[in-house]
């Protein structure tokens, strides 16, 4: 499927960072016509990956976070999120709800709620290398 | 992210104001165990009504103060959720221990 629209932006993994990328992809769906009930689960969805990126893939330091959105003429929306970090042994473990390596401050939920809050949900990961989120989320066309 | 405390007797009354995510998670947890443990409540109330974002970063918040009322033998609420947080408490399952309502918007 042809694109309709794009978008990317580089951000540090810093976590001031966060409410500006699910901002950001909150702006760029509102071309196709969103309810605000979308709009927040665009947000949560994005919140949760961003947050993994910086909790997980750089713990010690500060690495390169990129995202990218794409429209599709079916009024589908997809935003990839891609670090650099350090990787998830277990992809599959990793899902699993209430599973966290991030100690009591973190509830092992971020993989369900993006789960639940998207259409499709894949991760691609290297262990040393690397993560790749992809979410896609159809928004409703509105009569 | 903003905290406003109220205390009436027993109960003591914690509004979240603004957007609750991992970067404001550590200072509002820090905030409301502090003020636990300055209070001593028999009950609190976490009244969301204030909150215009909130991502799983505020179920371990949630956790945590239920955790820490649980130690003093007092009980916890959880109050006027909008629905954008509503939805992911609700994805998160925490309404089996503790008692949530949603906002009347």
């Amino acid at each position: 499927m042809k694109e309709k629209n794009s978008f990317k932006m580089e951000f540090p993994s810093k976590s001031v960072n966060e409410a500006f990328a699910r901002s950001a992809a909150a702006c760029f769906t509102a071309q196709l016509d969103p309810t605000l009930d979308e709009l927040g689960d665009i947000k949560t969805a994005v919140s949760e990956a961003v947050t993994n990126c910086i909790v997980h893939a750089y713990p010690d330091s500060l690495g390169k976070i990129c995202l990218k959105a794409r429209i599709f003429p079916d009024n589908t929306v997809e935003i990839k999120i891609k670090d650099w970090g350090r990787g998830i042994d277990d992809v599959a473990k990793a899902r699993e709800p209430m599973y966290t390596t991030g100690g009591d401050e973190r509830s092992g939920m971020g993989f369900t709620i993006m789960e639940s809050f998207t259409d499709t949900l894949k991760v691609v990961s290297k262990p040393g290398k690397g993560t790749l989120v992809t979410m896609r989320r159809k928004i409703a066309v509105k009569e | 992210m903003k905290i406003i405390t109220d205390i009436s007797g027993g109960r003591m009354t914690v509004r979240l104001i603004g957007e609750l995510d991992h970067h404001g998670a550590r200072q509002t947890m820090l905030e409301i165990i502090d003020r636990i443990d300055m209070n001593l409540p028999r009950t609190l109330v976490l009244d969301m009504s204030g909150l215009t974002f909130m991502d799983s970063s505020g179920i371990a918040v949630v956790l945590k103060s239920y955790k820490s009322m649980k130690e003093l033998g007092g009980r916890m609420l959880v109050a006027n959720v909008p629905k954008q947080a509503m939805k992911v408490l609700d994805a998160s399952g925490v309404q089996r221990i503790i008692t949530i309502s949603a906002l009347h918007e």
